[in-house]
């Protein structure tokens, strides 16, 4: 079928968007055909989430026209966008918790429905393509997954002509990607053309038909990604090749980190409850823990870090010592150095400059000297921690609520490496950073390892964890899987697991 | 002590309650949509005045009413005004709305302290009244205390079952995602802010019409705050609410013929029971912290700037 014989659905010409301190979006132009599964491609910060606001209502650009079906239109709210039939399924996902999966779509609906028809319809859509829900649930208490599908159903009640999903895998297992995008191929046989934001390359040549690249707000391209190689559209996106990590075998010593048993309940009713985990990192190797988010790996990290002390202090041995109960300042002097998910607030406090961000976590070194601080080798260090890790920023004294997320990532990673961790764990690495960056943060966690220090990582990207790792473990409701080296699994089998499907003889026999 | 004796203690603990019950119900819609308005006390007194005076002139408690929750609405339109279009802080512009309060109502009032009026009167319903006991103990009130039941079962219908009550809990949640499925944040949490100043009014209306009708200076003795700890003890349930104010007015009425009955406990002690006694049931009721987190407006006190 040639669709490029039709008119197109959607037509974008020179949209720009100017933002007080960005240019998020320059002279984009875009068009999709009916039936035509579209890419959206680029890094974090390239535009893509704004240029999609854009289209869908919420956000209204500076200049450019837009084209629906060959009338100019300007689309004032997201309201009207669904009344012309565009559907928007939103990365930070756009569902109220304590209301119920009815409820929560009733809401999107431009024409009230009662709620018994508006269940059944639910129910024959959901099972139509493939997502089943239950439309009396509360949304809070639904895997993220779950609620994924919850907001394509919303899309779909409303029939569509242009469907936009921005970062839809981030959340889903390998095989539930696979699911979704049998849907996304249905929906598109059926006409529905598909807007697919995402920056996963493989994702992208196994789905689109075409594909937009953007970067710096910028369109660079447009091609099929399908005759494109990885390299050629990781040229387009990042403006120069991909770079990759170099890592040998090493034999790892002694068991520096060691998890016994460790059972937590949580307080939270949104919370996962941590059961019976055991997990040791030993030196000079990486352990990964993957998992889809809100499967325990906040708890998990918020035990670890000391945030969230043990009952016993058995469950947790930090080089030996007994740590449970410890807080986060006597696990650091132990050896123990964290970097948390949230950069800003947890990993850095936006407001102050780097060389005090530095001092943060650093109150128990040379940069105190009895009890002042000592500004000349507070200055020195987040220097140092700048020019070591090519942060670029404005210097020690710039605020770190001024670095963009790579960089402030960089440097939160950089000032606890330099203080000469015995232990490092470390939670979403790469999240929100540009392939540049991600690539220079992933190395130096390697050459942690290579230094003997126990690495522990934290993350949702099944790529980065085969990159990075020397062992793999995977959490899924609060429990543990057995820990395997990296080289004797696959991808395959950590998605199954990342379902929850590892049977407790597994660990044992593991452990063994 | 005889059954009939329990008569004016009931009649006079819902009386106690009704006011707090109006407040705390206007000031749940407000919290429901995610705005603290701290201007209850503030706005009652502003109410109590308004409709005190505007009936003294006019001979007209309808009109009075109307001028104590019109007068709510008034101040409810400031903080709104503040706190939605100007972003300011809600904590601190619902405590300067209170100062406010308690200052204009003050001066307003300066010339009908020891003035005093008929105030409003039991309705009598043909046959119900005229039962023996029952009559008199359920159905010989004013008409704005089964206003308030019909209040009850009007705000239960409304959350629990009506389109906009939804919209309603879902900006109170997050008016991020609320904003981002096109509904506007502020418009409604306008609607909810004036909501609970007409509601604030007409409880200080009633203070001042209903229960003792005359003016004094502050004669609203904290029941504004009173009505906020309901709503937060309460869990956001109008069900609850009420119960925490039948609770509280019960109490202030029994410490008084307590206090009448020459019980030698200090009659300042004595006077602080029903506000003890108040939180320390909701608080007790309303332990889980499951239910607290899912009827808890996420967004409760944060001011949200909608992007365009």
């Amino acid at each position: 079928m040639n669709i490029q014989l039709s008119h197109p659905r959607l037509e974008l010409r020179g949209i720009t968007k100017i933002y007080p301190s960005v240019v998020a979006n320059e002279k984009v132009d875009l068009i999709v055909y009916p039936g035509e599964i579209h890419a959206v491609l680029g890094e974090n910060g390239a535009g893509k989430s704004t240029l999609m606001k854009i289209i869908y209502g919420v956000t209204r650009p500076d200049a450019g026209e837009m084209l629906w079906e060959n009338r100019e239109v300007h689309i004032e709210s997201p309201a009207e966008a669904r009344r012309m039939g565009i559907g928007m399924v939103f990365q930070h996902f756009s569902l109220f918790e304590t209301l119920t999966v009815a409820e929560n779509i009733s809401l999107a609906l431009d024409t009230p429905m009662a709620s018994s028809e508006l269940a059944q319809r639910i129910s024959a859509v959901s099972e139509e393509y493939g997502l089943p829900i239950d439309p009396h649930r509360l949304v809070h208490s639904m895997s993220v997954g779950e609620r994924q599908r919850v907001e394509i159903v919303r899309c779909l009640l409303n029939r569509p002509r242009l469907l936009i999903m921005d970062e839809p895998t981030s959340v889903l297992t390998p095989q539930a990607v696979l699911k979704l995008f049998e849907t996304l191929r249905r929906l598109a046989a059926e006409g529905c053309s598909i807007l697919y934001i995402s920056h996963k390359l493989d994702e992208i040549q196994a789905l689109c038909d075409s594909a937009t690249v953007l970067r710096s707000g910028c369109v660079t391209g447009t091609t099929s990604p399908k005759q494109e190689t990885r390299e050629s559209l990781a040229r387009m996106m990042i403006g120069k090749d991909l770079p990759h990590c170099q890592m040998d075998t090493r034999t790892p010593g002694e068991v520096r980190l060691k998890i016994n048993q460790l059972s937590l309940a949580t307080v939270d009713p949104f919370g996962t409850h941590l059961q019976n985990i055991d997990l040791e990192v030993r030196s000079g190797e990486i352990v990964g823990i993957a998992g889809i988010s809100g499967n325990g790996q906040k708890e998990l990290l918020a035990a670890l870090s000391g945030e969230q002390p043990a009952q016993q202090s058995d469950t947790t041995h930090i080089s030996g010592t007994a740590a449970g109960k410890l807080n986060p300042a006597q696990r650091r002097k132990l050896g123990l150095r964290f970097v948390p998910e949230e950069r800003l607030g947890r990993g850095a406090v936006p407001s102050l400059s780097l060389g005090l961000n530095a001092l943060i976590t650093g109150s128990d070194s040379s940069m105190v000297k009895r009890g002042l601080i000592d500004h000349s080798s507070v200055r020195v260090f987040a220097q140092a921690v700048i020019k070591r890790f090519n942060v670029k920023c404005g210097g020690d004294k710039a605020l770190a609520s001024s670095l963009s997320g790579g960089n402030l990532q960089k440097f939160i990673v950089g000032r606890e490496i330099m203080f000469a961790p015995k232990m490092m764990i470390v939670a979403q690495p790469t999240w929100g950073v540009d392939i540049g960056a991600a690539q220079l943060i992933r190395q130096a966690l390697i050459e942690l390892r290579n230094q003997g220090v126990a690495v522990l990582v934290v993350s949702e990207e099944l790529e980065e964890l085969f990159m990075i790792c020397d062992r793999i473990a995977v959490i899924a409701d609060g429990r543990l899987s057995p820990v395997v080296a990296a080289v004797e699994t696959s991808v395959a089998q950590i998605g199954l697991w990342m379902s929850g499907e590892f049977t407790q003889d597994n660990s044992e026999l593991a452990h063994a | 002590m005889s059954v009939e004796q329990l008569i004016p203690i009931f009649a006079s603990t819902v009386a106690a309650a009704t006011p707090l019950a109006y407040a705390a119900f206007g000031e749940l819609v407000t919290e429901r949509s995610g705005v603290l308005n701290l201007g209850v006390e503030g706005m009652m007194l502003v109410g109590a005045v308004a409709g005190f005076a505007v009936a003294f002139h006019t001979g007209s408690l309808g009109l009075g009413f109307a001028a104590g929750m019109f007068s709510g609405v008034a101040l409810a339109l400031i903080f709104a005004v503040l706190t939605l279009s100007l972003q300011t802080n809600q904590v601190a512009t619902g405590l300067a709305l209170t100062l406010f309060g308690v200052g204009l109502s003050a001066f307003a009032g300066r010339d009908y302290v020891g003035v005093t009026l008929g105030g409003l009167q039991p309705l009598t319903i043909p046959l119900l009244s005229d039962i023996p006991f029952f009559g008199p103990l359920l159905f010989h009130f004013d008409i704005l205390v089964y206003g308030s039941i019909v209040a009850l079962f009007a705000l239960q219908w409304f959350f629990g079952r009506s389109r906009w009550g939804l919209v309603l809990r879902a900006v109170g949640e997050s008016p991020a995602s609320a904003h981002a499925i096109g509904y506007s944040v502020i418009g409604i949490r306008y609607m909810a802010v004036l909501f609970g100043g007409a509601m604030s009014g007409l409880a200080g209306a009633y203070l001042s019409l209903a229960i003792t009708p005359l003016w004094v200076e502050g004669m609203t003795a904290g029941r504004g705050w009173i009505a906020l700890a309901l709503v937060v003890f309460g869990t956001w349930k109008p069900m609850r609410v009420l119960l925490g104010a039948y609770l509280f007015g019960g109490v202030t009425i029994l410490q008084f013929y307590g206090q009448g009955m020459g019980i030698h406990i200090a009659s300042q002690l004595l006077s602080m029971l029903p506000y003890l006694v108040t939180i320390f049931v909701l608080v007790l009721i309303s332990r889980n912290p499951k239910t607290i987190l899912l009827n808890q407006p996420m967004s409760l006190g944060q001011s949200y700037y909608p992007h365009s």
